[in-house]
């Protein structure tokens, strides 16, 4: 309810708040949409000394396709993904994230970039990102540099961002035919973190061949996991219920779950097990 | 009566206009925050307030020592046991009270409570209730003198022989063990206070968050009236209320530290505790260990029950039950089956927990006893093989068997069983579905249908059995009528948006003819509003309501009078419709009712005192006896091992109807503050007796997404003792939906060997039950 004393800055420009950043160092936070940070500061499990809100910096909300790729700037809401036509039409996956992401009203404030950038295995976007093969763009003092998503998330709350640096953008490389996506997770109620979640992208060619599959999963390991051994278990074959068992039975086995008030860490397996199984299932459909 | 007119109060509710605690500001005003303890169980070696008070803003912070100079550490719980409000030298729980920082503002009261240190020297705490009575086990309420274990109180009822030697010699019997889980109420507004003490006047005001403002105001007197605060001096108003369900019945140490800080200092002192601290200081409700028996006929004739239970109360019994009843009225558990036989014991301990606990929306422990009641006649049905449906029809009190007396001591008043079981049936289709069910069965898919036909006692109650710390269970109505016809009626109650100022005034406005948008209605304010007892326990309408109607006859009489006095006719001759008296035969002569008001102040028969105004203090005769018939249909996924809750039928039968739109609103809360402890709800703590779930991120309070589309109906059987046939129905669907979703889950693993699962039931725990089946991978 009442977090500890800080300091507030809302720049105008990104170069001012990447100033900020440089000025303050680790002692700084960045806040975007605050659905992460604030209720952290309100238990005062975070003190940050400084926060830089980047809410006022023009230019940093837009969803669009461009040279091969979705790009999604990093202060778009949740909402405005919900509600976006590309997305609901190609990229059905981030509606299928979104609607699971907390409730309306938190929808309407946090961000894409915000709920990547926290670093938490347990949101919901960075499997996606991991499915979609997407990069995220940081911009610091010395302009942008593009991160592989396979190179982003580091440890719990960890990340490839310099404390320097701003996450801006995301880029999906863009689905051609043949392609279809999907994610759900498992949760206790509405809003709840997952008890485990999967994203799944996968293409097929003409002969009904995986060409492309991207596993993530959501909270079943200390960063977000790419299910690799199951995307190796699809691609180049024809998905029949024994190809889609293997790769379902691979996550359930890769995956590092821990025991919680979710659950088991064999639940959460089997639970790994099933979703793989019904998002392959579910993004082929969508196909 | 009977009709749904829109509720008054939400006006302002729905404009944001409502008066909270926390909305209170007055001038000088201070603002309190509670060190709480990390440690289940540990002494205080030292508080270090040395750096709390360096912080600007900061002016005090006050330890257990401090109010021990006054008398003011120890406070009486209503069940006349005793409770620290700051400890001097151990913490009993997690989360108690440890010491109150006072300052100029809410924020540098929390960074106060963040700088203060305190030293603690952990001890192994006892969290396990059956531990708790092992021979070894610590004794942890050293405080009392000669205390040599754990155990609070040993109660039992009914006949122990002849049940013994029924269970002995029946054809059929079951049993199960069963764990009602400890919750909480997590009303959206949490508690809070503002103390503010006159030292001029030597008077104190306290806005409070409670259910019961007189019984508190008398609470205060008792404990503070050896510093002078005597019962005159003080008053309490309860504002709006945010949600009670029971929670806002105690005293929490909190208000008592409050009142002492701004007693001191003479200026007002606020508090209202966060979120987590609601959820984990805060009176826990239900938490009771329940071993359930039933003794039977091998075709399914019930002949007894036998019941053992242990109540784990925490720290200390803070339970809020009438005196005589430490277990409240658990002994309606026989159910609403007509046999004679029943047996029901009761103990309980002390353990490091969170004191409590309080009835959730539930008439004193009524939820656990219809919860085993229900589950063990569903078990029975599985054992003999007989439709849960047809053994109920089978073994339920009939109609004309009211009163009926139970084996446990209680006349329910009236109730028509079958009928309302019958309804739901229809109305569910539940041939349909059995056949249904029988469809997937076949194709091994997972479908439940269970039924709760329960019998709730509400209404406490009859002054010759029910009294909180002494203080009889009376509830009061008084009403006052202006001279143009327009009323204030005040009440003992508390409404906490059980919307008393509608159903107040539609009662009022039956007996007088005044409409009832002219009735304004008041309560919570102990100056004004005469004595009762309180909300709680579904008691507002049997008792308060009953009393308005009581009240409002008594005026009636007089408007007889003066009608026949105006009319120069004799009483005899004067017919009543609702809003006029008339001579018999001759309509057109009459008086209406704001006539005869106005001529009680201008024009009133000489000899006749003057006024138009009465109050009565309502003793009810009886408890009333709600009933429902409700079902529910679940379908399991047999993979995520997900529960979804298809349909749920609920007929209820409170009596006579006053608002059926605020009794269908009551229905539709209640009951998913059924499904709540169900599946959901229950506070998990570790053996250290640290709270694994504090936070409304983990303590899962479901929403609109979890709540399935209700389908609500009702019986009518009025209640013969009370004046307008009505019973009370908040608690009810709370009472009745969490058996009628256990049976429907057990319904649908049982072909797979499962015969019980405590609630709440999870699709982890049903994953693991069938996982050890062999069921699911």
């Amino acid at each position: 309810m009442i977090p500890a004393p800080f300091e507030y800055d809302a720049p105008a420009t990104l170069d001012e708040a990447i100033a900020l950043l440089e000025k303050h160092g680790d002692e700084a936070k960045i806040l975007a949409g605050g659905h992460s940070l604030i209720p952290m500061m309100k238990l005062r499990f975070a003190s940050p000394e400084h926060l830089i809100d980047i809410n006022n910096i023009p230019g940093l909300s837009y969803i669009k396709e461009e040279d091969g790729y979705l790009k999604i700037g990093a202060m778009t809401r949740e909402s405005e993904l919900e509600e976006s036509e590309i997305i609901r039409s190609k990229y059905p996956i981030f509606t299928d994230a979104s609607k699971l992401i907390a409730d309306p009203q938190v929808r309407n404030m946090g961000t894409i970039g915000g709920n990547i950038a926290h670093g938490d295995a347990a949101n919901d976007h960075p499997a996606v990102m991991l499915a979609l093969k997407a990069e995220v763009v940081a911009t610091g003092p010395g302009g942008q540099r593009v991160i592989p998503i396979d190179e982003f998330f580091y440890g719990f709350y960890m990340t490839a961002l310099q404390p320097n640096e701003i996450l801006t953008e995301i880029r999906i490389p863009s689905v051609g035919a043949g392609t279809g996506n999907a994610y759900h997770k498992l949760e206790r109620k509405v809003g709840d973190y997952a008890t485990a979640g999967v994203a799944a992208q996968i293409a097929v060619d003409a002969d009904g061949i995986c060409t492309y599959a991207g596993i993530g999963l959501t909270n079943v390991n200390a960063t977000p996991l790419r299910a690799a051994r199951s995307e190796e278990a699809l691609v180049g074959k024809k998905l029949t219920e024994e190809t889609i068992a293997a790769a379902a039975q691979a996550a359930s086995e890769d995956c590092n779950p821990s025991t919680d008030l979710r659950g088991s860490e064999e639940y959460k397996r089997s639970m790994v097990r099933v979703l793989v199984k019904r998002m392959i299932n579910k993004a082929t459909d969508r196909i | 009566m009977g009709h749904s007119i829109k509720r008054k109060e939400d006006a302002r509710f729905i404009q944001g206009k409502g008066n909270y605690v926390d909305d209170i500001k007055l001038p000088g005003m201070l603002h309190m925050d509670i060190v709480r303890s990390p440690y289940a169980y540990a002494k205080i070696k030292s508080i270090n307030a040395e750096e709390a008070l360096k912080i600007p803003g900061v002016i005090a912070v006050v330890t257990g020592k401090d109010l021990e100079k006054y008398n003011l550490h120890w406070m009486p719980t209503l069940m006349s046991d005793t409770q620290m409000v700051l400890p001097t030298d151990t913490v009993m729980y997690q989360a108690q009270e440890v010491a109150a920082v006072i300052a100029t503002d809410r924020y540098a009261a929390r960074d106060g409570k963040e700088a203060v240190m305190v030293d603690y020297e952990p001890m192994k705490p006892v969290i396990d209730p059956f531990k708790a009575l092992d021979e070894d086990a610590p004794v942890l309420r050293t405080d009392k003198e000669g205390k040599t274990d754990n155990h609070i109180w040993n109660w039992s009822v009914g006949d122990k022989e002849a049940t013994d030697k029924l269970f002995d010699s029946a054809d059929v019997t079951v049993k199960e063990q069963m764990h009602i889980p400890r919750i909480h109420v997590a009303s959206i507004e949490t508690c809070g206070c503002v103390a503010d003490y006159n030292k001029v006047e030597n008077h104190l005001t306290m806005y409070m968050t409670t259910q019961a403002p007189h019984a508190i105001r008398t609470v205060i007197a008792l404990v503070a009236g050896h510093v002078g605060l005597t019962e005159e001096k003080v008053r309490v108003i309860s504002p709006d209320i945010g949600g009670g369900f029971g929670g806002k019945v105690p005293v929490y140490p909190g208000y008592v530290i409050a009142i002492a800080v701004s007693f001191l200092v003479g200026k007002p002192v606020k508090w209202v505790e966060d979120r987590s601290e609601n959820l984990q200081a805060d009176s826990f409700a239900r938490d009771y260990h329940i071993t359930a028996e039933m003794a039977a006929t091998k075709e399914g004739k019930i002949q007894g029950i036998r019941f053992k239970l242990l109540a784990d109360h925490g720290y200390t019994d803070a339970a809020a039950n009438p005196s005589k009843f430490p277990t409240g009225l658990f002994s309606i558990c026989t159910g609403s089956y007509d046999y004679g036989t029943a047996y029901l014991e009761a103990d309980a301990v002390y353990t490091n927990k969170p004191p409590g606990g309080v009835a959730y929306r539930c008439s004193f422990r009524v939820t656990e006893a219809v919860h085993a009641i229900e589950r063990i006649t569903d078990r029975l049905a599985l054992e003999i093989g007989k439709d849960p449906a047809q053994l109920r029809f089978e073994n339920f009190i009939k109609k004309e068997d009211f009163p009926w007396k139970s084996p446990t001591g209680w006349e329910y008043d009236s109730g028509d069983y079958h009928a309302g079981l019958q309804k739901a049936m229809d109305a569910i289709d539940y041939e349909g579905l059995r056949k249904e069910q029988a469809e997937k069965r076949a194709r091994g898919e997972m479908m439940g249908i269970g039924i709760s036909t329960f019998t709730e006692i509400v209404g406490a109650g009859p002054s010759k059995d029910f009294d909180i710390l002494g203080i009889k269970m009376f509830d009061s109505a008084e009403i006052r009528v202006h001279p143009t016809g327009k009323a204030i009626a005040r009440f003992g109650t508390k409404s906490q948006g059980q919307g008393h100022e509608t159903t107040y005034a539609q009662i009022i406005a039956e007996e007088l003819g005044i409409p009832a948008e002219h009735i304004q209605i008041e309560e919570g304010d102990t100056d004004t509003a005469p004595y009762g007892l309180g909300t709680y326990a579904s008691r507002s309408t049997p008792t308060a309501g009953a009393a308005a109607a009581v009240a409002a006859r008594k005026l009636r009489d007089k408007a007889r009078k003066i009608a026949a006095y105006l009319l120069e006719v004799s009483e005899e001759d004067l017919e009543w419709e609702p809003g006029k008296f008339f001579v018999k035969g001759a309509p057109e002569k009459a008086k209406t009712i704001q006539e005869i008001v106005f001529a009680a102040y201008t024009n009133h028969p000489q000899g006749m005192e003057a006024g138009f105004e009465a109050t009565h203090y309502y003793d009810p005769p009886n408890l009333t006896f709600p009933s429902g018939a409700y079902i529910c249909v679940v379908d399991i996924d047999k993979e995520t091992c997900e529960i979804k809750v298809r349909r749920f039928v609920a007929i209820d039968d409170c009596g006579n109807i006053i608002n059926p739109m605020i009794v269908q609103g009551q229905v539709h809360g209640g009951l998913t503050q059924g499904i709540a402890p169900a599946m959901y709800e229950e506070l998990i703590y570790d053996e250290d007796g640290n709270i694994l779930n504090g936070t409304l991120m983990d303590y899962l309070v479901p929403t609109a997404v979890e709540s399935p589309s209700w389908e609500t109906g009702h019986t009518i059987t009025p209640s013969p003792h009370h004046p307008i046939g009505a019973k009370g129905v908040g608690e009810s669907p709370t009472v009745g939906a969490p058996p009628a979703i256990a049976n429907a889950i057990v319904d649908a693993l049982s072909p797979y060997g499962i015969t019980h699962m405590d609630i709440p039931i999870t699709p982890y725990k049903v994953w693991k039950v069938l996982k050890e089946k062999g069921v699911v991978e």
